[in-house]
């Protein structure tokens, strides 16, 4: 299904400083189509800071990154790419529908000129179906919840078909029931063969679709292969991701490397 | 009145407010969303050197008008995305540079006066010319067909700068383009309500509309019927008395306008958050007896 050689994502030695402070301090990170990535780490760690830069958002001081092969100023085929960042922009306070907000998940495979299609407005039903948000189309964005303003961003990126899902946090500050209607519809999309890099805190009902798990700390990867055990003491809030010889398995660590291998 | 209704100056000057009522409002709802809600004000500063411009150098006012709006809407886009704290006081300067050269460059004008002064930063609706009809009505023409042609990728961006970058949208091309266009909607507005109100007219129509719309593209065509509503009653009003300003006319009415969405709004939004909690209701109902 995908070439062995294609890599969705490619960071090297990447570097990003922000305000004169260095977020990041050279990762190496390949991402291969079909992989499920769980990027995790304390707050402050840059995990967020990596997948903005991974898609170009957050520009890199040193180093560099390719999507799909081109560096992000020159990549084309972003239709490819589902976004879902951490909060609902809500703007200047001009109200936009939850139908308005999802519809706007094209924008990347329409043509100026061109009204918005049939399969636009199939794949908007189909990504506010899948959210369960169908009978909020058209209610203001504004009125919903937090959790329902998630299910709002994940559809938008559904709504875009992509084949690569770029996460922040989307699990972070939602109800379990969000929750695991969000490990619902990755389940799904795993099932399907797309690309997925999410941050998260803690994965909670998301940790069976991981297949590999990278630990950002102080801007460094500590942490690269199997995803977390969620154990004894790894299972304790607030644990720290301790690794003697992180430095080495930094680059793209095989399926039995580091940290299972280790406990 | 219909005396006046078959008066040139006075059809001249309807079909001017018909169409700062249509695009101010329009390119308002973007640059409204995107928390610019003071650019006009910026932009219709810096356009009043422009018009001294034109009277120094001869040309037509309104001409050389939109090309120091242009400019000066580039610049303040410029600043904006380099998005230094400084931002701010860095508009501010070019604010009142724009009033200071406007005000210097009037005076040493051959037949600048403080009068004409007047017509630009307050409005001089009934002095409309042929020429100025046939520029605005250009203009109109083009602001028009930039929220048509782009208003989808507009709307995006306005909403999520971010999610604009990762959809590949030109973001760059962009952010330019709803500045120009709102320089191009300054100058329009500027002979109707003057560089001091042009902003009035961008910013109170829409947030009268958001009073009472659920999404974006109603608050869009509200907020226009609302800005052609004030405009062209505006200066019916002030066409009843030689006392009263056309510009300033227009903007009150537009303001009455507000306060009575105002109170519409609270009252439609009661009887929906009723109507969600009943609906609600029910959905735990059914799913208890589920």
């Amino acid at each position: 299904m995908h070439s062995m050689s294609e890599r969705a994502f490619a960071m090297t030695a990447g570097r990003v400083t922000l305000d004169r402070r260095s977020i990041l301090r050279g990762v190496d990170l390949t991402v291969r189509p079909g992989e499920v990535v769980a990027i995790m780490g304390a707050n402050g760690s840059g995990k967020s800071t990596l997948i903005r830069a991974l898609l170009g958002l957050t520009p890199l001081s040193g180093g560099q990154t390719l999507l799909y092969g081109a560096p992000p100023a020159k990549f084309r085929d972003w239709w490819r790419i589902g976004y879902v960042p951490q909060r609902l922009a809500v703007g200047g306070g001009v109200p936009a529908t939850v139908g308005e907000i999802v519809t706007s998940g094209r924008i990347a495979r329409q043509r100026r000129l061109r009204f918005t299609t049939a399969a636009d407005r199939e794949a908007v039903a189909d990504a506010l179906e899948a959210v369960g948000l169908a009978d909020r189309a058209a209610d203001p964005v504004q009125s919903l919840s937090g959790g329902q303003q998630q299910r709002v961003l994940i559809a938008r990126a559904l709504a875009g078909r992509p084949d690569t899902y770029v996460m922040d946090e989307p699990t972070a500050g939602v109800d379990a029931a969000t929750q695991q209607l969000l490990a619902d519809t990755l389940a799904t999309l795993v099932a399907d063969g797309k690309t997925i890099v999410l941050v998260a805190h803690e994965l909670g009902p998301l940790e069976p679709l991981i297949t590999r798990g990278v630990v950002v700390r102080e801007g460094l990867i500590a942490h690269d292969g199997p995803p977390p055990q969620p154990e004894g003491e790894c299972a304790r809030p607030g644990h720290e991701h301790v690794h003697p010889h992180a430095p080495e398995v930094t680059a793209a660590a095989g399926p039995l490397q580091g940290w299972q291998g280790e406990a | 009145m219909i005396d006046l209704l078959g008066r040139e100056f006075f059809q001249l000057a309807l079909i001017a407010a018909l169409l700062v009522g249509l695009c101010a409002p329009a390119v308002g709802t973007f640059i409204v969303q995107r928390r610019l809600a003071l650019l006009g004000d910026g932009i219709g500063h810096v356009a009043l050197t422009g018009v001294a411009l034109g009277f120094l150098t001869g040309t037509a006012p309104v001409l050389t008008a939109v090309a120091v709006a242009i400019a000066g809407a580039v610049a303040i886009e410029v600043v904006r995305a380099r998005g230094r704290t400084s931002g701010d006081v860095a508009l501010a300067l070019l604010f009142y540079g724009g009033i200071a050269g406007g005000v210097m460059l009037m005076g040493i004008a051959p037949g600048g006066s403080n009068a004409k002064l007047n017509a630009y930063l307050f409005g001089a609706i009934a002095s409309v010319t042929r020429l100025d009809i046939w520029v605005i009505g250009g203009l109109a023409v083009a602001v028009l067909l930039v929220v048509g042609i782009f208003g989808r990728e507009l709307f995006v961006l306005c909403q999520d700068e971010e999610m604009a970058k990762a959809s590949g949208l030109p973001v760059r091309f962009l952010s330019l383009l709803i500045a120009v266009t709102a320089a191009l909607t300054v100058v329009i507005a500027m002979r109707v309500v003057g560089l001091l109100l042009v902003s009035a007219l961008m910013v109170i129509p829409v947030a009268t509309s958001q009073q009472l719309t659920r999404g974006f593209r109603s608050t869009m065509l509200l907020a226009m019927l609302f800005g052609v509503i004030a405009a062209v009653g505006g200066l019916l009003v002030s066409s009843q008395s030689a006392k009263v300003a056309p510009g300033a006319a227009i903007v009150l009415l537009a303001l009455l306008g507000f306060v009575l969405a105002l109170g519409v709004g609270k009252f439609v939004r009661r009887g929906r958050s009723q109507e969600t909690t009943v609906s609600q209701r029910r959905g735990t109902s059914v799913k208890e007896v589920a």
